[in-house]
């Protein structure tokens, strides 16, 4: 039976991020994936010659250059991985839109502060004491218990609508509550998208991944692809052997399993299944990507990266009751950013929106597929009322499209209920019932591609390196 | 191996960990984490690369030694010149 020091369960950000750890300080480290492709939740495929990416908007936590103390100069340096090869490109700027009221804010936090004196000039002061105490907020802790993070809020912002508005991308980036979030990661999710701020290689996570991979691969990791895991063996309170969906064996001295905190014990025992169902994740999301043959500057489009839109005031982050909840969405633009003398081919617009997974996982497959027509119709008529005004016809200027579904989540990345924030209750220590069994990733707690990479990281520094 | 070269064999390190900080400069007497901007996680991988370069071990009741580059020298040059 093959024996391993370390296996880590998945080959998305997490998983690779740990077992570059190890691998560079010479654990034999193995990565098992059941998918064909490497990435989890961020990851990319190939559709008629033209390549898409999931997942990943854009990389937030963007720092210049030079600021130091900040998680995403963490990770690369933990990484081994210079700015030089990520070669990132700053957002031009994005949007906050509801109905009644637009924000923008870009890298430049007082963009956004300059706004809310605009739109909000009762609210600036009191939006300066929550940015000031959210810069001050020591790291979060991994014992620190839930907090509501609307009522911590509360104390220094008095209009609903901005609250809201501020609520909104900060929830759509990372939050696996419904309508509110843990204090310590609404602080986490306030730096990196505000304070720090957005950026994106050129060509997307595709060049994110390469570097992992390519840095996992330098550093003497195994990685076994389109092989899952489909038991945890235990022996008492340890694991002792993995099964693999081929029925082959393996040993670890200790696993690290990103597959989400149901997941996991639904492979050790599916009796078990039962307790964890209730801590399954209930938020889903549909993702449309509309293909042009022209820039989006061109049709009027040019500066949005990002806009996180809400019809009406009241922004409701919830288990959508239709297939799809029109009501908010994220509009990406991946153009959109400062590529200097380098652009991308075609014109890209992505849309992502709260969806009902059951609705979309009862279909038959003829239904899916006249529902995502369907439904990829709608979410654009809806995305479009908060963008300019424009000449562009959907139909007939659109070269290609595409459309993910919390169906598509679940099949290429085995979370359950296609919930890619995970679980609401989250294992911050990574600790579980086996004293060799620890989680990284989603229902570790760290969400975000920076934070997902930081929890692979800590996970594996914490529990095998340390340990 | 003489103090010296092992200041140059920390920094060495520390360059290769925190390829953003300017070590042209450090000060032998002065806490490093003064000068520059490493946390417990670098601490840690300076620690992890003695072991894994140069089979250097530093217990963790030991950290405390590796707090300027001077006691780091004052430290380590005995385990070094102890390895052969």
């Amino acid at each position: 039976m093959e024996h391993y020091e370390v296996a880590i369960i998945g080959a998305g950000m997490s998983g690779l991020a740990a077992g570059i750890r190890l691998a560079h300080f010479g654990k034999k480290v193995c990565i098992f994936e059941r998918h064909y492709a490497p990435g989890g939740l961020n990851s990319f495929y190939s559709k008629d010659g033209r390549k898409f990416d999931v997942g990943l908007h854009a990389m937030t936590n963007f720092v210049k250059p030079g600021v130091k103390g900040t998680p995403l100069g963490k990770i690369l340096r933990q990484l081994r991985i210079s700015r030089e090869e990520l070669d990132l490109s700053e957002q031009k700027r994005s949007r906050i839109a509801f109905t009644d009221a637009n924000l923008s804010f870009s890298n430049d936090f007082s963009l956004l502060e300059s706004e809310v004196a605009r739109v909000f000039p009762k609210e600036v002061g009191g939006f300066r004491k929550l940015s000031d105490e959210i810069s001050s907020y020591p790291d979060a802790k991994l014992d620190e218990a839930y907090v509501s993070a609307r009522s911590v809020v509360r104390n220094w912002i008095s209009d609903p609508l901005l609250e809201d508005m501020i609520f909104c991308p900060l929830m759509y980036y990372g939050s696996a509550t419904e309508d509110d979030m843990d204090f310590s990661q609404f602080v986490v999710m306030f730096r990196s998208i505000f304070l720090e701020g957005f950026a994106r290689p050129l060509d997307g996570i595709r060049k994110m991944i390469r570097l992992l991979l390519d840095r996992y691969r330098s550093a003497g990791g195994i990685r076994r692809m389109r092989t899952g895991i489909s038991r945890i063996e235990t022996e008492g309170n340890r694991v002792s052997r993995l099964v693999l969906d081929s029925g082959e064996e393996v040993e670890a001295d200790v696993v690290l399993s990103s597959a989400g905190l149901s997941e996991t014990f639904r492979l050790i025992d599916s009796e078990l299944d039962r307790d964890y169902a209730s801590k399954e994740g209930q938020l889903s999301f549909t993702e449309t990507i509309s293909i042009f043959d022209k820039q989006p500057s061109e049709f009027g489009w040019g500066d949005d990266a990002i806009v996180f839109f809400n019809h009406g005031t009241k922004f409701e982050y919830q288990r959508s009751a239709d297939p799809v909840d029109l009501r908010s969405g994220v509009i990406c633009i991946p153009n959109n950013f400062d590529y200097g003398d380098r652009t991308l081919a075609e014109g890209v617009v992505r849309v992502t929106c709260l969806a009902n997974y059951d609705q979309w996982t009862q279909y038959e497959e003829d239904q899916y597929i006249e529902a995502k027509e369907e439904w990829n119709d709608r979410i654009w008529k809806s995305a479009v009322q908060f963008m300019p005004k424009s000449g562009l016809n959907y139909d007939s200027d659109r070269v290609a499209w595409d459309m993910f579904t919390p169906k598509t989540v679940e099949r290429y990345t085995w979370h359950a209920r296609g919930a890619i924030y995970g679980s609401p209750s989250k294992l911050k220590d990574g600790k579980t019932a086996y004293s060799n069994l620890f989680l990284c990733g989603t229902d570790q707690g760290y969400l975000g591609i920076i934070g997902s990479m930081l929890s692979g990281i800590a996970m594996a520094n914490q529990h095998v390196l340390r340990g | 191996m003489t103090t010296d070269e092992c200041k140059k064999v920390v920094l060495e390190i520390i360059a290769e960990i925190a390829p953003d900080e300017d070590l042209s400069d450090v000060k032998p007497d002065v806490a490093l984490r003064e000068q520059l901007d490493l946390d417990s996680m670098d601490f840690l991988d300076i620690v992890m690369e003695l072991r894994k370069k140069h089979g250097i071990e530093v217990p963790e009741s030991d950290y405390g030694e590796l707090a300027s580059l001077g006691s780091c020298a004052a430290y380590l040059t005995p385990k070094f010149n102890a390895l052969v």
